[in-house]
């Protein structure tokens, strides 16, 4: 019984990983950036969502849609100013930026609402729980899978039905090929860094009512997302997702175990799943043509 | 402006006897600083020493040899802890253990370099990432390094205690003359690794492994030396580090002690020792001297914190360096990808061909 109520909170906490993960994977399949300020901007965004509900008291779902209407024109926004002027960049040189970015977001975020630790409310309490036979189960950990869920079928019918979506994964295959086509491959690259940022807002949400609000809150489940992300392959969205179910399950079980070594679980099998699968577990491992 | 024609023009330290002259007049300036700076701007430049070794050692793996890492606190956390361990613990003079705290580095840095033989870009990355947390927790963990409360460094004693011979360093300018001697040495030893077989070696598997694996650069050996050698500049840095501090505890070993370290390199130019150092010292001057005190700066300052008043929270202004820095690394990546190195270059081409373009 104890078991699987350690699995259960294990996928919800792994739904969070995944829905962050898919957020990382959007960019890094159309564009291969690497974004590791996905936490910062999601901070930054529930930063958004908390002063509209403290300062402005707007009802939940208003700031909701709000937050999410800014993060999609901050996803713009960085891809504007940070990735688009950058020609021919290497794989290093877009690491560092996306860190730049996270850093002035990070100094942004703290200059604004300074250190103190902050709690976010949301409807999906984490208190509020369900008794099915024994097992508890939070409306937190519900609307996070349900969140997920949703997300993950919205993206696929995106990517499957609409001419945009047929465009963005075109962009993964053949930039060069794809702009011959007709399709603007720039506005791709943009909206891939919009939805990403709409989807990782959504996650920090998920992840900030847990803990608490502070500026530094979101770089150790980054870390972990971007461990889960490479668990799943990097390159597919029910990968990465079902890489950060497993993560969190793992970590969960490991952590009832032995608590103290909860932190670094994550980090220990993704060295390990890497040096036997380069790639990812669920990625197809490509042998470079010389 | 790099191109060489002859191997002698490779190996030769100065193209021009001018050049010599330069640095030998700036390295007897170097030994007069503790004239013009004293206390506090001593302690930053103690550190910046100590980052300037760290850099070099971290330019040799990324901008030499081409690999990633954000995991350079994990070595640095290493070197520090040997040290302390092993000068308490064991009584080893001065010189022994700081040799050995590098070499334990090195250890590690060969175990790193063992997955990047089949692990390359973004998950490299999360490999070297996963090594610096891993290393942070342990520490913080075990008793043996006195878990989240730190570790106290001992008396800095340069002799030989077992032979008698005891001189313990307590002032930040004796402290200054040793690092700086230190940090020399090391310069010059990177400087020389690259102009030999093993540096050019690593410049070869950066521009295309395959390539040189054909050419007869065994990878294995060749890739876990560069994380080897890295590690142990790292853990002489760290070595040093807990000195200046005189104090070490697990959290100043975090993440983003990787990144600056990358910042560093970055700003200063990949590929390029001098410029290793410039970047070394403008960033922890940047950030613990100049945006520490954003506050106290002339005009800037009150215009600030008028501006913090209003709109954002004057505890947060603080954080300003975290922006500054932000901004520094998508500019200099964005218009000048070379570093402050490609902006000296740049220069001496224009001084050399003028007035030709």
């Amino acid at each position: 019984m104890i078991i699987a109520q350690l699995i259960l909170e294990g996928l919800a906490t792994g739904a969070c990983y995944g829905l962050l993960g898919i957020a990382v994977v959007i960019i890094y399949k159309t564009s291969e950036v690497v974004n590791f300020g996905q936490g910062e901007m999601g901070m930054f965004s529930s930063f958004i969502i908390y002063h509209l509900l403290v300062n402005y008291n707007v009802p939940f779902f208003q700031a909701l849609l709000i937050t999410l209407a800014l993060s999609f024109f901050m996803g713009i926004l960085i891809e504007f100013l940070f990735l688009k002027p950058v020609k021919n960049a290497h794989l290093l040189d877009t690491i560092v930026l996306t860190l730049g970015a996270d850093m002035l977001i990070l100094g942004l975020a703290s200059w604004k609402w300074s250190y103190e630790q902050k709690q976010l409310n949301i409807p999906w309490s984490y208190e509020k729980i369900h008794d099915f036979q024994g097992i508890v189960i939070s409306d937190w950990a519900i609307a996070i899978i349900t969140t997920s869920i949703v997300s993950m079928v919205f993206l696929y019918l995106f990517f499957k039905y609409t001419k945009f979506g047929i465009a963005m994964r075109a962009t993964q295959q053949n930039k060069f090929a794809t702009k011959l086509m007709g399709a603007n491959v720039e506005r791709v690259f943009s909206a891939a860094w919009a939805f990403s940022s709409v989807i990782g807002a959504l996650a920090a949400m998920f992840f900030i009512t847990r803990s608490t609000l502070d500026p530094a809150c979101m770089m150790e489940p980054f870390l972990k997302t971007f461990a889960a992300a490479v668990l799943g392959g990097l390159m597919s969205i029910p990968g990465v997702f079902i890489g950060g179910l497993m993560l969190g399950v793992i970590e969960n079980l490991f952590g009832f175990v032995w608590p103290a070594w909860k932190p670094i679980v994550a980090f220990v099998v993704i060295v390990i799943v890497l040096c036997l699968r380069p790639s990812g577990l669920f990625a197809k491992h490509y042998i470079r043509k010389v | 402006m790099e191109m060489k024609r002859e191997y002698y023009e490779d190996i030769q330290y100065f193209k021009k006897k001018w050049v010599m002259v330069v640095a030998a007049v700036f390295i007897l300036l170097l030994f007069t600083i503790p004239i013009y700076f004293t206390g506090y701007s001593l302690f930053i430049l103690n550190l910046i020493m100590v980052y300037v070794i760290v850099a070099v050692g971290l330019n040799i793996l990324v901008g030499y040899t081409g690999q990633i890492s954000i995991g350079h606190a994990g070595f640095f956390a290493v070197g520090a802890y040997a040290m302390i361990l092993l000068m308490t613990l064991l009584h080893m003079p001065f010189i022994l253990a700081l040799v050995l705290s590098g070499f334990i580095s090195a250890f590690f840095g060969f175990l790193l370099g063992l997955p990047s033989l089949r692990v390359k870009g973004p998950y490299l990355a999360i490999v070297t990432l996963g090594f610096g947390m891993t290393i942070m927790h342990i520490i913080g963990q075990a008793n043996l390094f006195g878990g989240r409360l730190g570790l106290q460094a001992p008396p800095l004693d340069v002799g030989v205690t077992q032979l008698g011979l005891s001189w313990v360093l307590t002032t930040d300018v004796q402290k200054f003359y040793l690092i700086l001697i230190i940090t020399i040495i090391m310069v010059v030893a990177a400087r020389n690794i690259m102009k030999t077989r093993i540096g050019r070696a690593f410049v070869a598997i950066r521009d295309d492994d395959i390539a040189a694996e054909v050419n007869g650069v065994d990878l294995l050996i060749y890739k876990t030396l560069s994380f080897a050698i890295s590690a142990f500049y790292a853990g002489v840095g760290g070595g040093l580090f807990s000195f200046v501090l005189s104090f070490v505890e697990p959290f100043q070993f975090n993440v983003l002690l990787s990144i600056i370290f990358l910042v560093m390199i970055i700003v200063g130019g990949l590929g390029s020792i001098v410029g290793s150092i410039v970047g070394a010292v403008l960033i922890t001057f940047l950030q613990y001297s100049l945006l520490k005190n954003v506050r106290e700066l002339p005009v800037l300052g009150d215009w600030l914190v008028a501006i913090s008043q209003k709109w954002f929270t004057v505890i947060g202004l603080e954080n300003f360096n975290s922006m500054i820095l932000g901004i520094i690394i998508a500019l200099i990546i964005i218009f000048e990808p070379k570093g402050i190195n490609g902006i000296w270059l740049r220069f001496k081409k224009y001084c050399l061909t003028w007035p030709f373009k």
